[in-house]
């Protein structure tokens, strides 16, 4: 293993360490856009969300 | 050969972040038991506020609750029965806030799942009703 190799290892581990920090604390604003539907849709009794598509990216996936 | 395989690890540490990134997109927890008794509580005074909604006297505010907006449209003798619906609807709300947090893990995030859900009540407001925007209140 020569040096430039270690230092690229331990580059991307240090990267996907950082990763793994992030996530943790990342808020996931679609999962909770969904859930928040999920709920309003049972508490107003509503069909589904087919008739108001999430605007931000819900729309094209779905 | 090393080499061959320390590019392979390399590869698979690299995208890494990528598919956690990809699990917490995916769903939150919301089936809890705690979750379903407020949900279930929320939908039952549904049948009290929805006419309440519909003549205006209490909108969907901009903090993820609901508000008085015309107090001048509820006859008196009904203002303490609506109050008391509005506080008890707020309770319920917040409490659904707080234990969504928490069943993720993160009570940190109560702030923000209640901006996430003072959006999409009002985005999902039925037309008549009245919500509250930047720009104050407004009908649907």
């Amino acid at each position: 293993m020569n040096g430039f190799n270690r230092w690229l290892l331990t580059g991307a581990l240090m990267l996907a360490l950082a990763g793994c920090v992030t996530i943790n604390i990342y808020f996931p604003a679609a999962a909770a856009e969904k859930a928040a539907d999920r709920i309003i849709e049972e508490v107003w009794q509503l069909q589904g969300s087919a008739t108001t598509p999430l605007p931000a990216n819900g729309g094209a996936a779905q | 050969m090393t080499r061959r395989i320390m590019l392979c690890a390399l590869c698979v540490l690299m995208f890494l972040p990528l598919a956690s990134f990809a699990q917490a997109q995916g769903n939150l927890e919301i089936n809890t038991p705690a979750i379903a008794a407020l949900q279930k509580s929320m939908q039952q005074r549904h049948a009290d506020l929805a006419p309440l909604y519909a003549s205006g006297a209490i909108g969907l505010a901009s903090d993820g609750g609901v508000a008085l907006r015309d107090a001048a449209s509820v006859p008196l003798a009904q203002r303490a029965r609506v109050n008391a619906l509005i506080a008890a609807e707020n309770a319920d709300r917040t409490a659904l806030y707080r234990e969504i947090a928490r069943a993720n893990g993160h009570p940190e995030w109560e702030a923000d799942i209640r901006k996430t859900f003072a959006q999409r009540w009002i985005d999902r407001a039925q037309s008549g009703w009245w919500v509250q925007g930047a720009g104050g209140w407004a009908r649907k």
